[in-house]
């Protein structure tokens, strides 16, 4: 995986996205309208695409999408 | 491992009764209409029934399973096990399956048992009763599963109060002695018993005016000691991790596999929660059947009722091959390989 196909994922399920509009150094509270369901939908999408658990607390402390994206490499395959 | 199966026990009818009364999330005025709208696409829950006052998740089940011995023609003295499923039962005691039994007209040689379950409660309950009904002998018996969720949610609650539906159910299991086989995968992690919990009203935590206390949780949820509280990460994420390999588990040890079961039941506490598991399994959609758009989460009734309102022409007339998983409070999960074959299956009772 890379992070443009992490973002391209997150595009596809997000469709209020626009193409392009979200980028690594994105702060993803700011890019989307930030609230649980979206958090369900990101920690779904991560969990079927990559067989990562996404916790509250990796929510809590990102910031960025690359943050997000850190933990996932970090955690894939393990 | 509690992997188990047990011979010569069949399911032979299952009924569900719900409340008239249809509540539209869309018309949820607590959160805004774009949060509604969010709402119903993640979770699924365009609707649900909600029972009145004066209804008990044991008038539920009582009334579909009078009208599901009725159609099966069981002579209720025949009927010598009564098991009650249930985290809303009329009274913290005695126990509801006593007043079953005597409402019903059961002999005074019948077992009842209450097992306080929720969303797993449908096959911890059948692997029970199954059990008993094979280790003495008994020849009929009546599973009665069900729930009043709606009477302990805040309204100003919008992590719960949007997802919960009333339902209660029977299912008829009889004797066969035949060599068939249920196969059950049973499990527990009590560490997380506080992701879904009503704090106050038990021995821990008695009653006191401050059980009554409303407080502000986070944005949108305001609510008290009295109210059910519901961690959606931390199930969420129980659900995802650990419903898949116990399934895996359980057909491994039954030597089957995935494309040997016609349909996939699997408890309904959220689309989003079923949508995963069925594109990691891998699963088509006909095989996974929902109902949560129609009654959202029914606790321990949501495996019986989708069977009943989605899959009624089928099991009454061939022989499917069942799974079923149950996963949530306790936390408690569970799945069940299950053969049914043109069983009693009444239309959706609803009073």
């Amino acid at each position: 995986m890379d992070i443009k196909e992490f973002i391209l994922k997150i595009e596809e399920e997000f469709t209020d996205l626009k193409p392009g509009e979200l980028k690594p150094e994105s702060k993803f509270r700011e890019v989307f309208e930030w609230n649980s369901m979206n958090a369900l939908i990101l920690i779904a999408l991560v969990s079927t695409e990559y067989d990562v658990t996404l916790n509250a607390e990796d929510l809590i402390k990102s910031i960025h999408v690359n943050d997000i994206y850190i933990i996932i490499e970090s955690r894939i395959n393990k | 491992m509690a992997v188990f199966s047990i011979e010569g026990i069949r399911i032979a009818g299952i009924s569900a009764c719900v409340p008239k009364h249809v509540y539209h999330n869309i018309d949820y005025k607590w959160i805004s209409k774009k949060e509604r709208e969010q709402l119903i696409k993640v979770t699924g829950v365009e609707q649900r029934r909600i029972a009145d006052d004066k209804t008990t998740t044991s008038d539920l089940c009582f009334a579909a399973a009078e009208k599901l011995i009725a159609e099966a023609a069981w002579n209720k003295s025949e009927i010598q096990i009564l098991v009650f499923v249930s985290q809303s039962r009329d009274y913290p005691i005695p126990s509801t399956s006593c007043i079953l039994q005597d409402r019903f007209g059961l002999s005074k040689t019948c077992i009842t048992l209450d097992i306080n379950l929720g969303c797993s409660g449908y096959v911890y309950g059948l692997s029970v009763i199954a059990s008993m009904m094979r280790c003495s002998g008994i020849k009929k018996g009546l599973l009665l599963v069900g729930d009043i969720s709606t009477k302990h949610i805040s309204y100003k609650d919008k992590s719960a109060f949007p997802l919960f539906g009333d339902a209660g159910t029977a299912t008829l299991i009889e004797n066969t002695n035949k060599k068939e086989k249920i196969g059950f995968n049973l499990q527990t992690d009590g560490s997380g018993f506080d992701a879904i919990m009503i704090p106050d009203g038990g021995m821990r935590n008695h009653i006191s005016k401050k059980s009554f206390e409303y407080k502000k949780i986070s944005p949108g949820i305001i609510r008290h000691n009295i109210h059910l509280i519901l961690d959606g990460i931390k199930i969420f994420n129980f659900a995802l991790s650990e419903v898949i390999p116990n399934i895996n588990v359980l057909l491994t040890e039954e030597k089957s596999q995935l494309e040997n079961i016609d349909y996939f039941i699997f408890h309904q506490a959220n689309l989003l929660i079923n949508e995963s598991l069925r594109k990691k399994l891998k699963l088509p959609k006909e095989k996974v059947p929902n109902t949560i758009h129609k009654f959202g989460n029914t606790s321990c009734a949501s495996i019986p009722l989708t069977i009943v309102t989605e899959l009624k022409k089928q099991v009454e007339k061939e022989k499917l091959n069942f799974l079923l998983a149950g996963y949530g409070i306790g936390l408690s999960w569970g799945a069940v390989t299950i053969t049914m074959d043109s069983i009693i299956c009444p239309d959706l009772i609803e009073i």
